[in-house]
């Protein structure tokens, strides 16, 4: 059975990286006595994927991994074990079942997910940076200049915005996320200090991913499911 | 939510930030306020380093089963951190609840290598503790040191307020009621430190005074006090299967050395390899049970989710119950997908068996080390590995599919002669010859044998702490002699050779047998920048050379002398349970080349019987 785990990652623990991430999980599932599936082979890993690398420095609620289990638990059963075993600022939300398949390949699904960016208050900001941030949003398009592995490449990242609001001092986005298309949404914030003539001190933004969603529109529409969403509860 | 002692800013820019938050899974928190000791623990080396010890965990969890004892850990700060808690003045802190290391009570640092000595000024001085205990007070923690660098604590002596001799999980608790009478009591700390030096096994070095001769060697060494021990004396556990052993012991975010369970099935060795520090001072063999460790195993592997598990031991092969434990860790890993290691096993049929079992073949390499090329050296340093066995294990575990072997040797050995050097080369060509004697379409390709040499630096409380060390030019001299003849070999394609580098190993020397005045040369080359120098990166030898310089001590003194039967060495006050009588017996065995039987052929008197455990009393329980 394929199960979907739903987790947030905060307080110390964003400084840990997406790799240690996955060791951690990976033994907090066998301290948990969870039945999970590993592979063939002379040394057998376990059948488990995760959704969307979280870079170091960042929070969420909203992170997945996906793994194979031999024997069924419940929903609740999962949850109340792995929490069981968490550290402080670790949370497991959620464990639905996915069909196999498309939905149940959490990695390949992920097509955009919502970000909460605030400031951190040693970061000056002019008062009237929301109307300045508001014209910024209005452009029909924004060039950045994104490092790759083979240099730099222009992007056109305003396509990338699908939603965004002000949340009393922060801002909240919707953005194109996934393997192509993906919008890291410190680069938008860059682009708009920069376009302003702003100064952005290092790490200045304090940045909260909320959700990952997988894009079940078709014909150019969107139809965004969180990929919880798309799993069942295991009675 | 728990606060950190750096702010983001600092965390995002520095190199593994993992290495200072804490909150790692099974570390402990409590309440400062309900526990009136705290205890922060040390290993002065980057954290993934640190947290591979086993030690620290044994002596966390120990600490921390009290409820009115908190234990908490800290390690070095790598370079980049350094700085920045330098430029902004941010004292060191413990990684559980993130406070100021001077505001513990105890800081405990553990000295596992001599290389490190630089990082134990760094810790204190970073945390805002003076580095010479005298100029401590009650402002400060009291420093105290412990592993087995302790056994010569005197090169770094004036660092510490006092040193622990022996194994950590016998005396802590009497030294910790002391410390609450003395603070109840309002004792002065020298008082204190007074009756902590009567507590056996803990040494004061303030309360002690050192004289020397003309020639430099050390004319007289005693208490300064009265009521002190002119002889500190090595604690020992008893029995290894009733005392403390982690059930949880903490589990690193970030990838440590040792990313594994580890059980300590033993202590101590029967061997007497007359190099080897370890075999000595960790006597008498003492085993743990097979429940006790049965027990442990899986405990810790519930509680970790570990996917390894290694056993832990100077020399497995000799524990007397491993083909049971094997089996049943066997059956417990593989129905947990956990997998074994087993290092420091003797290659034989059993463990050729065993590694076909748990190991890929493909992937694996066999491991000898026979320390010596010759059959004279090794019967020189009691090795009593033969080339027989060698060649013979060799051809067994060819014959089982392997074909890549590691060997490891030492230069520079009491006695070495250009032919044992050239004998290395010699043995690995009867290794190749013995993989290249299989009919050539029942072996698998070529075979790789790796050889690799490490410099003999002789250590305290060993046979050979008599012996004169090479110097650099002639370590390096002799492993150009091994290449040389390694290249000459017939099949010398398939011997790759590695030597180890020549300048650490002489300042380590100079270390393991220094005495107090090496101090000062620590101190200088710390205030001109040396940390960190067990990493190749960061150890600078031209500094080394100029702090011997400026501070007027000479290192051949420490290096190049053959010591005199009878001379006072500077850890002579250390009774590290054997008796200066033997070692000298067996450094005189040495010389004749005669090999002493290991313990459980033959008691040979080392004097650690007096400990009342352990393979002294192996089969006579029934007697008495």
């Amino acid at each position: 059975m394929k199960v979907r785990v739903k987790f947030a990652k905060e307080g110390a623990m964003k400084f840990v990286g997406h790799l240690d991430i996955m060791r951690y999980f990976q033994k907090a599932i066998r301290r948990a006595g969870i039945d999970i599936a590993y592979s063939e082979g002379f040394s057998p890993h376990m059948i488990m994927s995760f959704a969307n690398p979280l870079g170091v420095g960042l929070t969420s609620e909203g992170e997945y991994f996906d793994m194979q289990l031999c024997t069924a638990f419940p929903s609740g059963e999962l949850v109340r074990r792995l929490n069981d075993t968490m550290v402080e600022g670790m949370r497991v939300i959620s464990a639905v079942q996915v069909p196999d398949g498309k939905a149940g390949k959490a990695m390949s699904l992920v097509e955009a997910a919502d970000y909460r960016i605030a400031f951190r208050e040693s970061q000056p900001l002019p008062d009237d940076w929301r109307t300045r941030f508001t014209a910024f949003m209005e452009r029909p398009s924004m060039v950045i200049c994104k490092k790759t592995k083979k240099g730099e490449k222009e992007m056109d990242i305003r396509p990338l915005v699908y939603a965004w609001h002000f949340e009393d001092d922060a801002v909240f986005m919707r953005v194109s996320s996934g393997s192509s298309d993906n919008l890291r949404p410190e680069y938008l914030m860059e682009a708009f200090f920069e376009a302003e003539g702003l100064a952005l001190e290092p790490s200045a933004l304090m940045i909260h991913r909320m959700e990952i969603y997988a894009d079940l529109g078709t014909e150019g529409r969107h139809d965004f499911r969180s990929l919880e969403a798309l799993g069942q509860i295991i009675e | 939510m728990r606060k950190l002692a750096l702010n983001d800013e600092i965390l995002l820019q520095i190199e593994k930030p993992a290495r200072y938050i804490g909150n790692e899974v099974n570390s402990v928190i409590k309440d400062a306020d309900k526990v009136d000791i705290r205890f922060c623990m040390c290993f002065p080396d980057v954290y993934e380093i640190g947290m591979s010890h086993l030690g620290i965990q044994i002596l966390y969890d120990m600490f921390n089963q009290k409820e009115n004892v908190w234990c908490e850990r800290v390690y070095s700060p790598w370079p980049d951190m350094d700085k920045i808690l330098r430029d902004r003045q941010i004292p060191l802190f413990a990684l559980e609840s993130q406070d100021p290391v001077r505001d513990f009570d105890f800081l405990g640092i553990t000295i596992q290598y001599e290389m490190c000595y630089t990082n134990i000024l760094q810790i204190l001085d970073l945390s805002g503790i003076p580095l010479r205990a005298v100029n401590r007070t009650w402002e400060d923690p009291v420093v105290i040191g412990g592993g087995p660098c302790a056994y010569n604590p005197e090169p770094i002596a004036p660092f510490f307020d006092l040193f622990y001799i022996g194994e950590g999980e016998t005396v802590y608790f009497d030294l910790l009621d002391l410390y609450r009478e003395a603070r109840a009591g309002q004792w002065s700390r020298r008082d204190f430190l007074i009756r902590a030096g009567q507590i056996p096994g803990l040494y004061a070095p303030s309360l002690y005074e050192t004289t020397y001769h003309e020639d430099g060697t050390i004319a007289s060494f005693r208490p300064a006090e009265d009521g002190l021990p002119a002889v500190i004396e090595k604690q020992a556990v008893e029995d290894m299967s009733d005392t403390y052993y982690p059930e949880k012991p903490v589990i690193p975010f970030i990838k440590a050395t040792q990313d594994r369970v580890v059980l300590e099935i033993q202590r101590g060795c029967i061997r007497g390899c007359r190099f080897c520090q370890a075999g000595m001072l960790y006597r008498p063999l003492r085993e743990r049970n097979l429940d006790f460790l049965k027990d442990k195993a899986l405990k810790m592997l519930d509680s970790t989710g570990h996917e390894e598990i290694s056993l832990s031991s100077l020399s497995s092969s000799d524990y007397s119950r491993l083909p049971e434990l094997v089996n049943f860790l066997i059956d417990e890993c593989d129905r947990r997908g956990v997998n074994i290691s087993l290092p420091s096993l003797r290659i034989d049929a059993f463990s050729l068996e065993v590694m076909e079992k748990i190991q890929d073949i493909r992937k694996s390499s066999l491991t000898f080390a026979p320390e010596a090329g010759s059959q004279r050296l090794r019967d020189v340093i009691n090795k009593g590995l033969t080339e027989e066995v060698i060649l013979d294990g060799a051809g067994k575990a060819f014959a089982g599919g392997w074909n890549r072997v590691k060997l490891y040797f030492m230069l520079g050995l009491p006695t070495e002669t250009e032919e044992d050097q050239k004998a290395i080369a010699w043995l690995a060509e009867k290794i190749a010859e013995r993989y290249y004697d299989i009919p050539k379409e029942q072996r698998k390709g070529k075979c790789q044998i790796v050889v690799s040499t490490s410099f003999f630096v002789p250590k305290p409380s060993t046979p050979f702490q008599w012996a004169p060390m090479c110097r650099k030019e002639e370590f390096l001299d002799r492993a150009a002699v091994v290449r040389r003849e390694i290249h000459g070999q017939l099949n010398q394609k398939s011997i790759k050779y590695n030597w180890h580098e020549a300048d650490v190993s002489v300042l380590e020397g100079i270390f393991a047998r220094g005495d107090r005045r090496m101090a000062d040369v620590i101190q200088y080359a710390y205030e001109h920048g040396a940390i960190f120098d067990a990493w190749s990166e960061y150890y600078d030898q031209a500094r080394w050379d100029a702090s011997f310089a400026a501070c007027g001590v000479d290192p051949d003194f420490y290096v190049c002398r053959t010591r005199a039967d009878d001379e006072i060495f500077p850890w002579d006050f250390i009774d590290a349970g054997v008796t200066r009588e033997f070692l000298l017996r067996e450094w005189k065995r040495a010389g004749q080349e005669k090999v002493t039987e290991n313990c459980r052929h033959t008691c040979s008197g080392c004097g650690a019987k007096k400990y009342k455990g352990g393979v002294c009393y192996e089969g006579q329980s029934e007697v008495c």
